[in-house]
């Protein structure tokens, strides 16, 4: 495991379909270059790719920023969205806000969130509605 | 334990991307809700689907899915062809149901 902090950010774009999980992608093999155990590499991704797909379905742009240290991998996604109303209710599985056509393609189920709060050890979500969100989504690389 | 190129040659799918043919099928996932193979499937599970959009290709990437399979004579669109030879992830098809994909499967890997 390395000593030094690595850190990195990808833009995404709202609508970018065919580019969704370039970002995630990325991440997880740099992580896995890293060195990072394969369980947090595989939870780091999962997580990642599930807020990814958010921003993709809901917002206009957004950025992942993540911080790769000794102790955890700590990503945050800030978007300019609709923001979420109602931050309880869209942590409950089967709840989504998501249209038709995007639900027709496998997605909207309501189940991205729930699976980005399973496969993290913390997770902080802070949205303004009309104006975007913000996910931190923390993994710790050591087990406790 | 069978891997990508076996399953392959016993069941009889055609090849559309060829990846990794050496990956180990562990199992196997049927679903054609992305977000339920997010949730639910498992790494080096084939995965048996109707989606063909570029989408099913990151899930299996972010995943570690062994491959794709797509039933009913169903073909990947142009775009997930493309993004699938650069992660480097088979994608099969079948002119069969997804029940009977599954079915052949299910035996091959009780039988080893």
């Amino acid at each position: 495991m390395m000593d030094s902090i690595v850190e990195g950010c990808f833009q995404l774009m709202g609508g970018d379909f065919t580019n969704a999980g370039t970002a995630s992608s990325e991440l997880k093999s740099t992580l896995s270059k890293l060195g990072v155990s394969q369980e947090v590499v595989r939870r780091a991704a999962i997580a990642a790719f599930e807020a990814e797909m958010n921003i993709i379905i809901h917002a206009v742009a957004g950025t992942m920023h993540y911080v790769v240290s000794s102790e955890e991998v700590r990503i945050t996604l800030t978007d300019m969205g609709p923001g979420i109303q109602d931050i309880e209710l869209a942590m409950q599985e089967g709840y989504s806000t998501a249209p038709d056509w995007v639900r027709e393609m496998g997605w909207g189920a309501g189940m991205g969130l729930p699976n980005i709060k399973k496969n993290a050890d913390k997770l902080k979500i802070d949205s303004v509605v009309g104006e975007g969100t913000t996910l931190e989504i923390v993994i710790y690389t050591r087990k406790n | 334990m069978l891997k990508v190129n076996d399953i392959i040659e016993k069941i009889g799918l055609d090849i559309r991307v060829s990846g990794d043919m050496y990956k180990h099928v562990t199992g196997c996932y049927i679903s054609d809700l992305l977000s339920d193979v997010m949730a639910h499937s498992k790494d080096g599970e084939l995965w048996i689907t109707l989606q063909t959009h570029p989408n099913i290709v990151a899930v299996a990437v972010i995943k570690g899915l062994s491959c794709i399979v797509i039933t009913n004579g169903r073909l990947p669109e142009s775009d997930t062809v493309k993004k699938a030879e650069s992660e480097n992830i088979t994608i099969l098809t079948t002119p069969k149901t997804t029940f009977e994909t599954a079915g052949l499967l299910y035996n091959l890997l009780r039988s080893e």
